[in-house]
């Protein structure tokens, strides 16, 4: 508790890097995965069927093997490896964005299917296309939306398994809030792991709670 | 091989014209060889036991649904497309404030953005809704978001107006709106085409009425003549009240309620 109420600088900066990697993962897989979820949903294409089967597959992909992919493209041999990027945040941020660009992009192609479901007349009445279509529909499905991104950080500031192997846990450059409460418990420091367990949970906590009143003003106001 | 045209000069100045449509799905034909030439001028009502196909034919000539067989020609008006709205039977209202609503349809149209505002506010106040233009569109009433559903249509200043059953859920009051609504439009030029249950309606509003059964278009009379002495049996047992059994394919309407899932 002292660890916290004195603002231990390590702890600090744990945090800080925990949030800047996760929140970055997060913006990163939102800006390709909502786009991407809406054309899957609007559009008719040859082997649709597979991708929305492999969209909602990789939802479960186990952060270690997340984690296996990025260290084997980044390492020294890896098709990525002259950027020198393995144990960076960049490595971990890349992980983490391939974890939860699936669960951004499944769930916002379910949302917008049933959306474009009920839309779909009106706006073509209006002679609005398909691709016109996308800005209006995520526009108002933005309540499900955040939802679906919140899901994404909870994924991604939750795992510890992609940024450990990526990122390595170096003190002071890649570590963040999973991996040290693993290397902490492990050592038997209970007290920082703790600390450091109960600022993760505040934070998610807060951050929900927020999206959670947002969403609750906002639906009441468009329902 | 379904054609859609875009004539520079109309078959009889007609806006829209239907010729020999049919809509077949499944082995099912919806709609046999209609054919419907709808005029600038009056209020054409359309009339129909259910499953008659009034509301394929309404999305054909809209340009929602392509015809399986036929040829829809939309007439063009000094080298411009025509300006074509719909209202449905259940308003679809995005989750946005009222006039929000009437600015989106307004940017699909193509107006300038300074302008947008300034002739949402004009729609909205012409179907006296400027009191909830800051509204959430769909926490309104039914009755005021069928009039937004008209408002959302007049910013749009159409030359025709397409409307399927659009008081079928409203009360008297409400649906006395929605028929001076209607009227608005009429007094100021755009051709009305409606499908509606209510025979009282189709008296009140009818410059020319057409009857479907079946998937054919029965008759086409003015309405005057219609209600007097319709033509076919067909029409005067309707008119009379008596139950229309269907002995052709035709069975479903599809696309009532969400919309056709063709």
């Amino acid at each position: 508790m002292s660890l916290i109420a004195t603002g231990d600088p390590t702890l600090f900066s744990i945090v800080q890097l925990s949030l800047q990697v996760s929140l970055t993962a997060v913006l990163l897989a939102s800006l390709i995965a909502l786009p991407l979820g809406a054309l899957i949903a609007l559009f008719r294409f040859p082997g649709r069927g597979v991708v929305i089967t492999l969209l909602n597959a990789l939802m479960g992909l186990p952060p270690v093997v997340a984690g296996l992919i990025v260290y084997l493209s980044l390492s020294r041999a890896g098709p990525l490896g002259q950027f020198g990027l393995l144990f960076t945040p960049t490595a971990m941020v890349i992980a983490q964005t391939l974890l939860v660009l699936p669960i951004i992009a499944a769930l916002t192609r379910q949302a917008i299917e049933n959306l474009w479901e009920e839309y779909r007349e009106q706006l073509r009445s209006l002679g609005s296309g398909r691709i016109r279509a996308i800005p209006t529909l995520l526009w108002d499905a933005r309540i499900t939306l955040t939802t679906v991104v919140l899901a994404g950080f909870g994924r991604a500031s939750a795992e510890v398994g992609a940024v450990l192997i990526v990122g390595g846990n170096i003190e002071g450059v890649t570590r963040v809030m999973t991996t040290a409460i693993a290397l902490e418990t492990s050592r038997g420091d209970l007290p920082l792991a703790l600390a450091l367990g109960l600022i993760l949970l505040v934070l998610v906590a807060l951050i929900n709670g927020t999206a959670y009143l947002l969403g609750e003003i906002t639906s009441r106001n468009m329902q | 091989m379904s054609v859609t045209t875009m004539s520079p000069d109309p078959v009889d100045g007609a806006l829209v014209e239907l010729n020999e449509i049919s809509f077949v799905r499944s082995g099912n034909a919806y709609l046999d060889r209609a054919s419907l030439a709808l005029r600038p001028d009056g209020r054409t009502i359309i009339v129909g036991p259910n499953g008659s196909g009034k509301s394929l034919l309404m999305r054909i000539a809209h340009g929602l649904l392509k015809p399986t067989r036929g040829h829809v020609t939309t007439g063009r008006r000094n080298g411009c497309p025509l300006r074509q709205a719909m209202v449905f039977q259940r308003p679809v209202m995005l989750r946005r404030s009222a006039q929000a609503n009437v600015i989106h349809a307004l940017t699909l149209a193509g107006t300038p953005r300074r302008r947008r505002r300034e002739h949402a506010e004009r729609a909205l106040a012409s179907f006296g809704l400027s009191q909830v233009a800051d509204r959430p569109a769909r926490i309104l009433s039914g009755g005021e978001q069928q009039r937004l559903a008209l408002a959302r249509a007049w910013a749009l200043r159409p030359e025709i107006l397409f409307l399927d059953e659009p008081s079928s859920a409203l009360d008297p009051a409400a649906t006395k709106a929605v028929e001076e609504g209607i009227n608005t439009f009429h007094e100021h030029g755009t051709k009305i085409v409606l499908i509606t249950h209510d025979l009282g309606q189709a008296r009140r509003l009818a410059d020319d009425v057409v009857f479907m059964c079946c998937g054919r278009i029965i008759e086409h009379t003015p309405a005057s003549r219609f209600f007097s002495s319709p033509v076919t049996e067909a029409a005067a047992g309707f008119l009379r009240g008596e139950l229309i059994l269907d002995t052709d394919p035709p069975v479903e309407q599809p696309g009532k309620q969400g919309g056709p899932s063709f």
